[in-house]
């Protein structure tokens, strides 16, 4: 099952992740991303990355770790499938994603994520877990 | 639903009077029909929001086809004093100077009625599009640098169409300022290899035919005629652009706090125009416009190429002429007359075009007499609308018009209302032959989605912004 919805924005799309924790939202928000660019179960976990990044605060966080992911895509044509956040301080977090290199063969792409944007960003503690919004540039 | 207060300015203005933190009030173009769509989005909401930014000049304003952007409403105006305002990499948007261009051919809809499957499949095979296409010119690290920093002027200069069609574009088609030293290595990367590449979304090509003419002299002199073939381009700088508003965007985030410049929303982040980090945006910003129309110059010639070819027909016989080339999403420093003064400002257009008057210096000399031509492009069943710039767009928008149609449907809600259609099989029913890489790209566009062109463009013309010239049908599409 899908931890994400679509969220309808006029001009782009934006995802309403949830997770248990704080790391595990963040986490599933760099996967939904990917999933909107190659479905999710298409691809493998044969390689690792690492990336770490800082922010002003747990929203800016999320927002540079997606524009790290998303930079793996469009410099290196690399597909993600799963992300664990492997240490989180107040203003860094360092994450590894595990994926595969885009095969034109293997995955298709749906969908050209542009960017990453600020607008109507959110990270929430809700009753049950933590919640994320997040618009992306289509 | 939207919060803000609107009233009725005259028949096509809306006004958002000046409350909170705003420092001057709104103005949205609108007719009762879209005045009614702008009360259930955020639109208005986002007019306002921009209107609290630092040296915002007069008022800030929405054209006709305005809809919820992010940060800055799409279809957005906003003009910043030189001294006090600032620049904002998200009123530019991250598809910088995404624009459109429109040439005419010799032919007649006879000529290829019998050929436009061969030619559509030409164009699509020949023509990248779609996600992660890569295009078929390589650049050396040397070019690349002359591309940001020359535009249109390089792709000319090493053979992608002829000195003609530099007059014919915005600018000429070279945005002066640029840096290269102001973009960012993953920029760089990011364009390596898309220079002559459609993009995907609402970027397309289109083989269009002129259907209507509104004015015979102006469509004389853009040199458009009943019964033509045309075709419109629309993209932009690629992943080059939408890197450097990323890189811009973060840095001015980072330091939003200390400019003390208070923001509704942290996609409004912004730099003094004045400061290092604006001016730097600035020169990066020119770069990315240059990418994009070197980027549109390239899809030309390779189009004409690919007619030639098809059609087996000379250049001279095609004589596939470029009428213009605008860009919608922009930041410009323009003049205009402020209280009686000529002033320099900073004009953000975010999915606005420009749209300057007859005798404005900046028109080629043989636009002069009528204006600019103002190139609307519509959904993918519609067409297009050709429009003239007018005085009043010099004195009420600082020089800017309507980019199009605008959607009304979010692409979720387009897709979820496309199910179990063929929005190909539809489109062939009205006769437009559609190509596209991506089932899903078909379904988010498809025409509902998107408001009455006629309705937005009629606007703009009862305003007096921008006057109808000439009405264009779709005929066939390639799409990423």
């Amino acid at each position: 099952m899908k931890n994400y919805t679509l969220l309808d924005h006029t001009a782009d799309i934006g995802v309403e992740v949830w997770g248990n924790t704080k790391e595990e939202a963040l986490a599933a928000t760099v996967e939904a991303m990917f999933d909107l660019i190659a479905a999710n179960d298409s691809v493998a976990e044969l390689e690792e990355k690492k990336i770490a990044v800082s922010g002003a605060d747990t929203a800016d966080m999320l927002i540079n770790l997606l524009r790290e992911a998303l930079y793996l895509f469009h410099s290196k044509s690399w597909l993600c499938k799963t992300c664990e956040i492997l240490e989180m301080e107040e203003e860094k977090i360092t994450a590894r994603l595990q994926g595969e290199p885009y095969d034109a063969k293997k995955h298709h792409l749906k969908m050209e994520i542009k960017a990453v944007t600020y607008h109507t960003l959110k990270i929430e503690k809700r009753d049950q877990g933590w919640r994320a919004r997040v618009i992306f540039d289509v | 639903m939207s919060e803000i207060k609107m009233e009725r300015l005259d028949e096509n203005r809306v006004l958002i009077p000046q409350s909170g933190k705003m420092r001057v009030p709104g103005i949205i173009y609108a007719n009762d029909k879209i005045f009614e769509l702008l009360k259930s989005d955020e639109s208005a909401k986002q007019v306002a929001n921009v209107a609290c930014l630092p040296g915002i000049v007069k008022y800030s304003l929405a054209m006709p086809d305005v809809h919820w952007g992010y940060g800055f409403p799409i279809g957005g105006v906003a003009a910043f004093d030189m001294d006090s305002g600032i620049i904002s990499p998200g009123g530019v948007g991250y598809d910088i100077n995404c624009g459109c261009r429109l040439m005419t051919t010799t032919l007649t809809l006879d000529d290829i009625k019998n050929k436009i499957d061969k030619l559509t499949t030409a164009l699509y095979q020949g023509i990248p599009s779609g996600v992660g296409t890569k295009g078929f010119v390589k650049l050396s690290g040397k070019d690349q640098k002359k591309v940001l920093e020359e535009g249109s002027v390089w792709a000319v200069k090493n053979g992608f169409g002829q000195p003609e069609d530099l007059e014919a574009t915005e600018d000429g088609g070279i945005m002066p300022g640029a840096d290269s030293e102001q973009v960012s290595a993953r920029a760089i990367e990011r364009g390596k290899e898309q220079l002559g590449t459609l993009g995907s979304g609402n970027h397309f090509l289109e083989i269009e035919l002129v259907q209507e003419i509104f004015d015979e002299k102006a469509a004389h002199v853009f040199g458009l005629q009943k019964g033509q073939i045309a075709v419109m381009i629309h993209s932009g700088s690629r992943g080059l652009g939408y890197q450097v508003c990323d890189d811009y965007l973060a840095l001015m985030v980072k330091h939003a706090a200390q400019t003390g410049i208070e923001l509704p929303d942290r996609q409004l982040a912004c730099a003094y125009l004045k400061s290092t980090r604006g001016q730097n945006y600035l020169a990066a910003m020119a770069c990315a416009a240059n990418y994009a129309w070197a980027n549109r110059q390239v899809l030309m010639q390779q189009t004409r190429q690919l007619f030639e070819k098809t059609l087996q027909l000379s250049p001279r016989d095609l004589a596939m002429r470029l009428v213009f080339d605008v860009c919608h999403n922009i930041a410009k420093i323009e003049a205009f007359d402020i209280d009686g003064k000529q002033k320099k400002l900073c004009v953000h257009r975010k999915g606005a075009t420009r749209s300057y008057p007859a005798g404005h210096d900046a028109l080629p000399a043989r636009y002069k007499s009528v204006g600019q031509p103002v190139l609307i492009p519509g959904d993918m069943g519609t067409g297009s609308f050709v429009l003239a710039g007018q005085q009043k767009a010099m004195e009420e928008t600082f020089g800017s018009a309507c980019h199009g149609a605008g959607r009304v449907m979010s692409r979720t809600q387009a897709t979820k209302a496309s199910q179990g259609r063929s929005i190909t099989q539809e489109l062939a029913q009205k006769g437009v032959l559609v190509m596209a890489s991506s089932k899903g790209t078909l379904k988010e566009e498809m025409p509902e989605a998107y408001k009455n062109l006629q309705d937005v463009v009629q606007v703009m013309h009862d305003a007096g912004i921008a006057k109808k010239v000439a009405r264009l049908k779709a005929i066939a599409c390639i799409k990423g």
